[in-house]
C-alpha cells in the first residue's frame, strides 16, 4: 500500500490513497488538486469513510465540481473537475 | 460544487451488512442478558455499555471526530467538523444545565493550570498522526480500521507507563513538588514521594483549585448561576463567538461567491452562518445527538447511583462481592459521562499486572481510579460500545473493511498514540473527558485544553506537511507530489 498519483491522458490524473487514514486522503487530494491544471479531473480513490466529508467541503469552497460519485464496501472513487 | 452522482444503491433490508449489523446488535443483548442474569445490578455498567453503543452510532454517521475539528482548519482549511463540535457543545450543555438543576449531575471540575495547556498540545500534537482523537479512534476501530486499534493500545499503555512510572523519571519534577507531596497525609503503600506522576499529582496537582464559573461568581448552587454562569458565559456564548469567527475565516468567501451576494446584509450572514451548520447534515445531525445523548447519559447514572444509594461504581461491585482491582478507597473509576482515556489506561495497567508489573502504588490506579478487571469496567464497556456501534453503522452502509497498517501507518499510530497517552495524563483528560465534558458542565478550563490542543495540531500539521513534501521527493516519479 502506497500513495500514487498519476497522469492518465492530457487532464486526467488518478490519485489512489487506499489504505491511509485522516488527514493522509484530505491532504493528498489538497495537494494534487494544485498541480493539475483548471479544467482537469482528477479520479480519486481512497477507502477512509471520514475523508470524504473533508473532501466535499474542500471542493465545495475551492469551487471544484464533484463529477462523479462511486461509493460501496468501503471504497470509494470519486472524480473532481478543477474549477 | 455539482454533483452528479452515481452512489451504489443498498441491496435491501436483509443485505449481508444489515444482517451482519444486526449480528452485532444481538450479540450486544445477549451479553447485556447475561450479565443481568448474573445480577440485575449490573444494570449500572450496561447504561455504560448502551450509551456507549450509541455514541458510536452517531460518530460513524456524523464521521465525527474532534482531531478534525483542528486539525481539517489548519490542514485543508475545513470548518465542517469544528462546526458540529460547537453544536454538539450548545447541546450537551443545555442538557447538562437541565440535569444539575434536577440535582443528578455527576460532574466534578478539573484542576486548572499550566499542565492543561502543555498536555493538551502533546495530545494535540499526537491526534494529527493517528487520523483520529480519543473517540474518533475507537469509531474507526469499529470501521475495521487496525491502525486505529494499535492507537487504542498505544493510549492504554502510555498512559499506564506514564502513571506508573518511577526511576529516572523522578527527575522530570522538582523537589518542591516531592517536599509537597510528602506532607500529604497518605497510606504508605501508596510510596507517593516515588513515582513522578505520583509526584506531580500530589505535590502540585492537589494544591491547584477546580472550579465552575458559577462558583467563581459565588452562584455555584444556585439555579441563575448553573444558567447564566456555567451554561451561557462559558458554554453558548463561546460557542457563538467561534462560529461566527469560523464563518469569517474559513465559510463566507466561499458562500458569498456561491450565493452571488456582492454586498451582504446582516440578514445574508446570519443565513450564511446558518448554512455552514446545516453543510453537512451528517455531522450536525451527530453533533446534535451526541449532545443530548452526553447530557442524558449523566443524568441515567445519576439517576441509579440515587436508587443504589452509591456515590461510585466500587461500592456496587463490593455489594457483588467483587473485590479484585478496586482502589484502596473501594472505588473504581466511574464518571457517570462520556470519558474515554482513563478506562483505556486500566486496559493497560491490568495487562501489565498479568504479567507482574504492579502499578497499585501509584495514585492514579491505586488511590483514584482501580484496576479492575475489564470484565468489571464500566467505562471500559463504553469505549467496546462505542468501537461495536460504530460496527453496526458501518456494515449497514457498507463502509466496513478492515484495513491493515503499513509500517509507515503503523508507525504514525504508535507513536501518535502514544503522544496522545501522554499528553492526556498530563492534561487529566483527552478531547472528551478534559473539554467537551467541562466547558458543557460550567468549567472553563475545557477551553484552555481546547486552546492547547489547537497549539500542538498546528505544530503537527506543519511536520506532518513537511514529512509528506520529504517523502514525495524522495519517490521517483514524474508525477511527484
Amino acid at each position: 500500500m502506497a500513495m500514487s498519483f498519476n497522469k492518465i491522458t492530457d487532464g486526467e490524473w488518478e490519485l489512489n490513497v487506499c489504505g491511509y487514514s485522516c488527514p493522509h486522503p484530505q491532504m493528498y487530494t489538497k495537494k494534487a488538486l494544485q498541480k493539475i491544471g483548471s479544467g482537469d479531473v482528477l479520479t480519486l480513490i481512497f477507502d477512509n469513510p471520514s475523508s470524504g466529508e473533508s473532501i466535499m467541503a474542500m471542493c465545495e469552497a475551492e469551487g471544484n465540481d464533484l463529477i462523479d460519485q462511486q461509493d460501496g464496501g468501503g471504497s470509494y472513487t470519486w472524480k473532481i473537475r478543477k474549477a | 460544487m455539482s454533483l452528479a452522482g452515481t452512489a451504489a444503491q443498498p441491496s435491501g433490508v436483509f443485505s449481508k451488512g444489515n444482517l451482519q449489523a444486526l449480528g452485532v446488535l444481538l450479540f450486544v443483548v445477549a451479553g447485556s442478558l447475561w450479565a443481568l442474569s448474573l445480577d440485575t445490578r449490573f444494570v449500572y455498567m450496561l447504561v455504560y455499555v448502551w450509551f456507549g453503543l450509541a455514541y458510536g452510532v452517531l460518530l460513524q454517521y456524523g464521521r465525527f471526530c474532534m482531531a478534525s475539528a483542528v486539525r481539517d482548519l489548519f490542514a485543508v482549511k475545513v470548518p465542517r467538523m469544528a462546526v458540529g463540535m460547537m453544536i454538539a457543545v450548545a447541546l450537551y450543555a443545555v442538557v447538562a444545565a437541565v440535569v444539575t438543576l434536577a440535582g443528578f449531575s455527576t460532574f466534578h471540575p478539573n484542576a486548572l493550570g499550566w499542565h492543561i495547556v502543555i498536555g493538551a498540545a502533546i495530545f494535540g500534537f499526537g491526534i494529527v498522526f493517528t487520523g483520529g482523537c480519543a473517540s474518533g479512534s475507537l469509531y474507526k476501530a469499529g470501521e475495521g480500521n487496525m491502525n486505529s486499534m494499535l492507537v487504542i493500545l498505544a493510549i492504554s499503555f502510555s498512559q499506564a507507563i506514564v502513571v506508573s512510572a518511577s526511576g529516572w523519571w523522578d527527575s522530570l519534577v522538582p523537589q518542591s513538588w516531592v517536599d509537597a507531596a510528602a506532607a500529604q497525609d497518605m497510606p504508605a503503600e501508596l510510596t507517593i514521594t516515588q513515582g513522578w506522576f505520583d509526584i506531580f499529582t500530589a505535590g502540585h496537582l492537589w494544591n491547584l483549585k477546580g472550579t465552575t464559573t458559577a462558583e467563581i461568581f459565588g452562584m455555584a448552587e444556585t439555579a441563575a448561576g448553573i444558567v447564566l454562569m456555567n451554561t451561557m458565559l462559558t458554554a453558548i456564548v463561546p460557542v457563538v463567538v467561534i462560529l461566527v469567527a469560523l464563518y469569517a475565516f474559513y465559510y463566507r468567501k466561499g458562500h458569498l461567491r456561491r450565493s452571488g451576494k456582492v454586498n451582504p446584509t446582516l440578514g445574508d450572514e446570519v443565513a450564511g452562518i446558518w448554512a455552514m451548520c446545516i453543510s453537512s447534515k451528517n455531522t450536525a445531525i451527530a453533533g446534535i445527538g451526541l449532545g443530548i445523548l452526553a447530557g442524558l447519559h449523566m443524568y441515567v447514572t445519576g439517576v441509579l447511583r440515587e436508587h443504589y444509594g452509591i456515590f461510585n461504581f466500587g461500592e456496587l461491585l463490593v455489594a457483588m462481592g467483587y473485590q479484585d482491582g478496586l482502589s484502596i478507597q473501594d472505588t473504581v473509576f466511574d464518571p457517570g459521562y462520556w470519558y474515554i482515556t482513563t478506562q483505556e489506561a486500566q486496559w493497560g495497567g491490568w495487562i501489565m499486572q498479568q504479567f507482574g508489573i504492579n502499578s497499585m502504588d501509584s495514585i492514579f490506579f491505586g488511590l483514584e481510579n482501580g484496576l479492575p478487571n475489564p470484565l468489571l469496567n464500566a467505562p471500559g464497556f463504553m469505549s467496546i460500545g462505542i468501537i461495536l456501534g460504530a460496527a453496526v453503522m458501518a456494515l449497514s452502509r457498507r463502509e466496513f473493511k478492515w484495513k491493515t497498517p503499513s509500517w509507515e501507518t503503523a508507525f504514525f499510530a504508535i507513536v501518535g498514540g502514544t503522544l496522545m497517552g501522554i499528553g492526556a495524563r498530563l492534561a487529566m483528560g483527552c478531547n472528551i473527558g478534559a473539554f467537551f465534558a467541562t466547558v458543557t458542565n460550567g468549567d472553563p478550563s475545557g477551553w484552555i485544553f481546547l486552546f492547547g490542543m489547537m497549539i500542538g495540531a498546528y505544530a503537527g500539521v506543519k511536520v506532518f506537511s513537511w514529512w509528506m513534501d520529504w517523502s514525495a521527493s524522495r519517490k521517483e516519479s514524474e508525477c511527484g507530489l
